[in-house]
């Protein structure tokens, strides 16, 4: 099957084809052909991936580079030798990542056709959509630095456009939604600076972008000392430390690393400074994590993600839930030589991910509406998979990764399924009564509650998600956060790292917060008598809306049984021990299988039954009475003012915009005004430039061409000047001037080009 | 070749505006001047003139005249392929072939342009 | 003694792609007389096929699909097929296309449409093909005119207005006055080495080098001579009176068309004589080519006068004629460039990607011009752009990029003209005119935004007549403006395999 490896530029092209069709036959195919035509390519996409996944498990696991047809070489300058190719990469991960973005993307593109039913926005929304899954396969696909940083920017364009995809609504909400769209695509742009100084770091000290060039093979892990002192016995397995791999020829810059690093001692010379090549990789590392921090959402530049949810919930569900933000994951885990290699910066991106976690966490308890509490929710989790990179649990974070994409589409497409039947009832109610506006929003789950009964197949598919999300035995959620925790620990323990035990500490705060407030929104939403006479008439959505829904619930329900980890009892012999492990370990160096630990894992199901169990008491049996008050708040001051603080989002975006956006605001001001207008505009253009420009011309036409070449060329200016206004009077005469010039040419050609043989000859 | 031997150019040179001159010059100064009508007359074969040299021709007049100048430069071109024919072998056969037919197209282009038939 | 040559040098497989047009053209010439008058837009379509046909083998050729004929010489050395020929066939061909297209309907609506005009064009065409392929001091003199003849009558064209049989007249006499420079420049050239073929001379120059000072005073007044005769056809400063005369006189579908093929012709010439015939003519070792300096001289006089001078022109074809000269300094200074030792095929890649830039761009300024002229050839002046980008905006953006890849502005074909260009200069050190040639370049921004800002920013009627075939030239030119500006590599990957036979 080695040959279907070929056709993973098709994975790019059928969304490419997609988009093409719907962008210039979009108005004339109509709803039912867009839809057709973006679903099919999407799933055309999808069927590819499996093929290629197929392929790997066929051909046992081999990385295969794939150039891209008709493309050649993207950037080709032998002169400095650089050579960057339009190259795919077809190997675990990436394939991973593709069965992930086309798999969700897949069902997602399918629910949306019902959700953005009607919507007069209908093919350019599907024209982004396959647009963004372009990107992100390219994205994901690529064999180098660039190609990644190529889909990088893509999808951060379909994400602003996306999210500011109904920029065109009445009043206040269309420029709340460009604003948020603006505030994203800035925000990213402070990642992106950073990814893109790390590109060009890695370029400079390796010379070149790829992850490995074509037939070349990860230079495997020596395991042997991290064996060591096993207090949890770690099983790691495929690869014996005995077998050296002498590399010759070109290396991709990850083996590059891997032989600098074995030999060490290399130094990066850098003009006329030279760095030690592990102090590089250190500086690279935190530049890309600059990068991850912008599109994974992580702080200090999480703040765009909740303010995203202003696109429709499709989009939440694809971009800002499952695959996009996910990518600086994907990105960290593909370098993870890198990373592996510096101590310092594991530890900045532990740190991050785990006080995201947390902060995210908390900042969840406190929200009002369905979709902000899930973005919340989104970055926390985020910060799970940012901290097992961190640990070195590559296996974890991929493997969160994956669950979370299942899941938490999942509860996005739900939330949507529950926006729209409140919407729906509202419209109902509105129709009977016509005025009566009392500040209804579909989205603040204070007007839902009772939903339980009216959208049964939305509520049992959004609590298979809930559960998965808090980390219950056996849905998705508890295989991959239970692995990231028993990683952090072990790492505290084996290695006596820090970071390792302060972030086990703090994501298990996390994941108590994640079950308390994921029971918090379904006690309100669907439990209780509905609040509000929309959430009384709201009814279950669309059968094409719901089937995505049960797809992603049966997989957000079993998905977390690819990676059992080892020494579980009866799945691990019934599905085999961390599959997932093993199949991430032929791409990811770095990638090793995950410790069943019996106390941790029933710590971590308790506490999160126990954040159930209180989120339960407190929502459950307690009716909403008022629209501003939580029943958290109502219980004692201390934990009102907690949820003030909760609410408010910790202040974050008001300490920005006090210490970063006004200061700005002003620089720019004062640039604009006082240094671009009065003295660059004002002085230097007008005055300086502009002003001797215009005496230079002066001085050359009037001067030059009008005196000077007048006279040497018998006023033959003024006859082109009497020409260029009454070209008939020109009569012969003229002609005899014209040819006296070429005469005259002729003689002071002659004359320069004998000029070295006069100048000898009268020995001048 | 030295400078010198250039030097002889630019008496032929000389010798070449001298020579012409001096007959000029000598039959201005030694010829009777005895001018009468007919001697003054513009030569015209010997047939008497009509109506002043000063006029126009039709331009047809010249086209053919051009025309034949083209054959007839042809010819130059024939005469010495035509002299060489067994030594020159099909190098050349092809190339006047390729000469001729040229002119045959623009002997074609311009006898259906009427350039041929005299009014 | 005289060799007398076999039937296999005759090598005539070699020359198909040009000879394909001399025999289309020929058809074509016999066909129009069967032509009636009122349908003589056929012939217009008789002389695409053979462009056609003939730009379908150039391209085989040059792209190296098939080659044809055995070996790089044809007629005994005489005529040279080498990737060289194949390009400026093919830029020859494209802009001879265009030429038909924007006739196509400028000569009904201007009344002159006689079936000879693309007879007259094809010959053209091919003069510039066999300018290319020179391997013979002869050839160059008989293409040149094979070039120039059908160009003068071309010019006066739209007979009896004056100022068209006026432009021809007067280039018509100056041609031939330049002509016989260059044939001046034959006989020394012929002098000094005893041969006209170019090969030969090549060979010759070691020996002349080597030898006394008096052949070496015969070649140089010869090279410089060529040098006059073929700048004059480019329009080289102090060679360049006639050009703003002959192109606002002449029609302008023929200006579009000849301010690039006399061009190309003049420079592939140029080429043919200097850099692959006496590249290695040094007067002292080491030191380069002795015609080096006059070169690059003469291009940075025409550099300055061609940008300074248009600054004041208020008729547009008058400005895009000192446009033209100005150009011409540039692709001049390439030429410079082969007199360095072992430059000679770089600069040859950078006079092939300078005038393919050159020859969509200009023809596409041209055809712009067309479209707003009026049918008594009025309405010319720069002020004609006023408002044009209200009424007709699609022509007014391609007329824009125009100016833009006139100027050399990134992303357009020419700034890739202008950047191999002096690439190729700095490499032969000649940095005083590069700096010319930058500073002028930034000049001439002001005199083609100029036009970019009648167009947009003042009001006008901006009337234009756009008919299909107009339209499809300026179209073809816009994209191959935008495509080489955005994707040079197509064309420059194929100029890298662009080398001269012999020389360098």
């Amino acid at each position: 099957m080695e040959n279907f490896f070929d056709l993973v530029p098709l994975v790019v092209l059928f969304p490419l084809i997609g988009l093409l069709i719907n962008l210039f036959a979009g108005k004339q195919l109509g709803e039912r052909g867009v839809s057709i035509v973006a679903v099919g390519a999407s799933a055309m996409a999808l069927l590819v991936s499996i093929v290629l996944w197929l392929a790997q498990v066929d051909t046992g696991f081999g990385a295969v580079v794939v150039d891209a047809p008709l493309l050649g070489t993207w950037i080709d300058i032998p002169s400095a030798g650089v050579e960057i190719g339009w190259q795919f990469r077809v190997d675990t991960l990436s394939v991973t990542m593709m069965l992930v973005v086309t798999g969700v993307g897949t069902l997602i593109h399918l629910y949306a056709v019902g959700y953005m039913h009607g919507d007069e926005g209908f093919p350019r929304f599907f024209v982004y959509m396959n647009l963004f899954l372009v990107f992100m396969l390219v994205l994901v696909s690529g064999n180098n630095f660039l190609m990644m940083f190529v889909g990088w920017e893509g999808v951060g364009l379909c994400s602003y456009l996306l999210i500011g995809f109904w920029f065109d609504k009445p009043g206040d909400e269309g420029w709340k939604n460009s604003d948020a769209a603006r505030k994203a695509f800035i925000v990213n742009r402070i990642g992106d600076f950073g990814l893109i100084l790390g590109v060009l770091l890695t370029f400079w000290t390796f010379g070149t972008l790829d992850y490995y060039v074509p037939d070349e093979e990860p230079i495997p892990y020596h395991h042997a000392e991290h064996e060591a002192e096993p207090l949890f016995t770690p099983d790691i397995t495929g690869v014996d430390g005995a077998e050296s791999h002498a590399v010759s020829g070109p290396m991709g810059v990850f083996n590059q690393a891997e032989t600098w690093l074995t030999e060490g001692d290399h130094r990066v010379e850098f003009g006329t400074v030279s760095i030690k090549f592990e102090h590089m990789l250190t500086v690279i590392t935190l530049l890309f994590l600059l990068g991850a921090t912008g599109k994974s959402a992580q702080i200090p530049l999480f703040i765009w993600l909740p303010d995203a949810m202003a696109g429709p919930t499709p989009v939440s569900a694809l971009i800002h839930a499952a695959t996009m933000v996910t990518a600086g994951v994907y990105m960290m885990v593909r370098a993870n030589v890198f990373y592996h290699a510096s101590e310092t910066t594991s530890f900045v991106v532990t740190m991050i991910g785990a006080t995201t976690a947390l902060v995210a966490g908390f900042i969840a308890l406190g929200q009002w509406d369905i979709k902000r509490v899930l973005a919340y929710s989104t970055v926390s989790q985020l910060g799970f998979m940012v901290t097992a990179v961190g640990v070195g649990a590559y296996t974890a974070a991929m493997f969160h990764l994956v669950t979370h994409a299942c899941f938490k589409a999942l509860l996005f497409l739900g939330s949507g399924s529950v926006i729209h039947g409140l919407e729906h009832g509202h419209h109902h109610v509105a129709h009977g009564e016509h005025d009566h506006d009392d500040g209804f929003d579909p989205q603040d789950m204070r007007f839902m509650g009772g939903l339980r009964h009216k959208m049964p197949l939305t509520y049992w598919t959004y609590l298979v998600g809930t559960l998965a999300l808090a980390g219950i035995i056996p849905f998705a959620g508890f295989w991959s956060k239970d692995e990231i925790l028993v990683d952090s620990l072990k790492l505290g323990l084996d290695d006596g790292r820090l970071d390792g035990y302060l972030g086990f500490g703090m994501l298990l705060a996390a994941a108590a917060f994640t079950a308390f407030y994921m029971w918090r929104q379904v006690s309100m939403v669907f439990y209780g008598e509905p609040r509000h006479a929309a959430a009384e008439h709201a009814g279950e959505s669309a059968p094409v809306m719901v089937w995505p829904l049960m797809g992603l619930a049966f997989l957000s329900a079993v998905i977390g049984l690819i990676n059992v980890p080892s020494g579980f009892p009866v799945l691990g012999w019934l599905y085999g021990e961390h599959q997932f492990a093993n199949w991430l370990e032929e791409s990811v160096t770095y990638a090793h299988g995950g410790e069943f630990n019996w106390l941790l894992a029933t710590i971590a199901v308790a506490l999160a039954l126990a954040a159930i169990y209180v989120a339960r008491t407190i929502y459950n049996d307690r009716a909403i009475t008022d629209l501003e008050r939580d029943p958290l708040e109502r219980l004692s001051p201390r934990l009102a003012q907690a949820f003030a603080l909760s609410n408010a989002k910790l202040y974050w975006d008001e300490v920005y915009f006090a210490f970063v956006v006004h200061p700005y605001r002003r620089a720019a001001y004062t640039l604009a005004e006082r240094v671009d207008w009065y003295w660059w505009h004002d002085f230097v253009h007008e005055r300086v430039i502009y002003g001797t420009f215009n005496r230079v011309t002066r001085l050359l036409t009037d001067v030059l061409d009008l005196k000077i070449i007048d006279r040497a060329f018998l006023r033959s200016a003024e006859a082109v000047r009497v020409a260029a206004s009454r070209i008939r009077r020109i009569q012969t005469g003229y002609v005899r001037t014209y040819a006296l010039s070429v005469l005259f040419g002729a003689l002071l050609v002659t004359i320069i080009i004998l000029y070295p043989v006069l100048r000898d000859l009268l020995g001048i | 070749m030295k400078l010198n031997e250039w030097i002889f150019v630019g008496i032929f040179m000389a010798l070449a505006w001298v020579f012409p001159t001096i007959p000029i010059v000598l039959g201005k100064l030694l010829g009777p001047k005895r001018p009468n009508p007919s001697k003054q007359d513009t030569y015209e074969c010997g047939v008497e003139t009509v109506g002043p040299a000063w006029v126009q021709f039709r331009s047809q007049y010249y086209i053919f005249a051009l025309v034949f100048v083209i054959f007839d430069v042809e010819l130059v071109f024939l005469f010495p392929f035509a002299l060489a024919f067994n030594r020159l072998g099909l190098f050349a056969l092809f190339e006047v072939t390729i000469f001729i037919a040229l002119l045959l197209v623009a002997l074609f282009y311009t006898w259906r342009r009427g350039v041929l038939e005299w009014l | 003694m005289f060799e007398v040559p076999s039937l296999s040098d005759l090598n005539i497989a070699a020359t198909l792609p040009v000879m394909s047009l001399v025999l289309g053209t020929c058809i074509l010439l016999l066909a129009d007389l069967f032509v009636p008058q009122e349908r003589k837009q056929l012939t217009a379509w008789l002389a695409v096929a053979g462009l056609g046909v003939s730009l379908a083998l150039s391209l085989l050729s040059l792209g190296d699909v098939t080659r044809f004929g055995d070996g790089d010489e044809a007629f005994a050395g005489m005529f040279v097929a080498d990737t060289f020929t194949d390009a400026v066939n093919v830029i020859a061909l494209v802009t001879a296309l265009l030429g038909v297209m924007v006739a196509y309907n400028y000569l009904e609506r201007t009344g002159t449409q006689r079936g000879e005009y693309y007879v007259l064009l094809l010959f053209t065409t091919a003069g510039v093909m066999f300018m290319g392929a020179a391997g013979d001091l002869v050839v160059v003199f008989v293409a040149l005119e094979l070039l120039s003849i059908p160009l003068y009558i071309l010019s006066g064209f739209r007979r009896p207005q004056e100022a068209s049989e006026e432009s021809a007249m007067k280039y018509f006499l100056l041609g031939a006055f330049a002509s016989g420079f260059l044939v001046y420049g034959i006989a020394l050239i012929y002098g000094a080495t005893g041969t006209t073929g170019l090969h030969d001379i090549w060979i010759a120059v070691d020996d002349i080098v080597a030898g006394d000072a008096t052949s070496q005073y015969l070649l140089l007044i010869g090279a410089g001579l060529m040098l006059v005769g073929l700048g004059f056809k480019v329009a080289a400063v102090p060679f360049h009176m006639w050009t703003p005369d002959v192109y606002q006189g002449a029609p302008t579908s023929v200006v579009a068309y000849m301010s690039v093929a006399a061009k190309v012709g003049g420079f592939a010439a140029l080429l043919r004589v200097l850099a692959a015939g006496m590249p290695h003519f040094v007067l002292d070792a080491g030191a380069p080519a002795a015609w080096q300096d006059t070169v690059w001289l003469v291009a940075v006089l025409t550099m300055l006068l061609g940008n300074l001078v248009a600054i004041v022109q208020n008729d547009l074809k008058r400005l895009l004629a000192y446009s033209s000269i100005a150009h011409a300094g540039y692709v001049l200074l390439a030429v410079a460039a082969a007199g360095s030792a072992g430059l000679a095929d770089e600069s040859a890649q950078a006079v092939v990607i300078y005038m393919m830039a050159y020859a969509f761009t200009n023809v596409g300024a041209f055809s712009v011009v067309i479209a707003v002229e009026k049918d008594d050839a009025s309405n010319t002046g720069v002020t004609s752009m006023r408002g044009l980008a209200r009424s007709q905006p699609w022509l007014a953006a391609a007329m824009a990029l125009f100016m833009l890849s006139l100027t050399g502005i990134p992303l357009t074909a020419g700034f890739v003209g202008k950047w191999f260009v002096f690439k190729a200069a700095i490499s032969a050190d000649l940095f005083f005119a590069v700096v010319v040639g930058a500073v002028t370049s930034l000049i001439s921004a002001y005199y083609y935004l100029r036009i970019v800002w009648y167009m947009y920013f003042e009001e006008g009627d901006g009337e234009a007549v756009i008919p299909w075939p107009l339209a499809a030239a300026i179209s073809i030119a816009a994209v191959g403006t935008l495509f080489l500006g955005v994707m040079p590599y197509l064309l420059t990957d194929m100029a890298r395999e662009i080398t001269l036979a012999f020389g360098g």
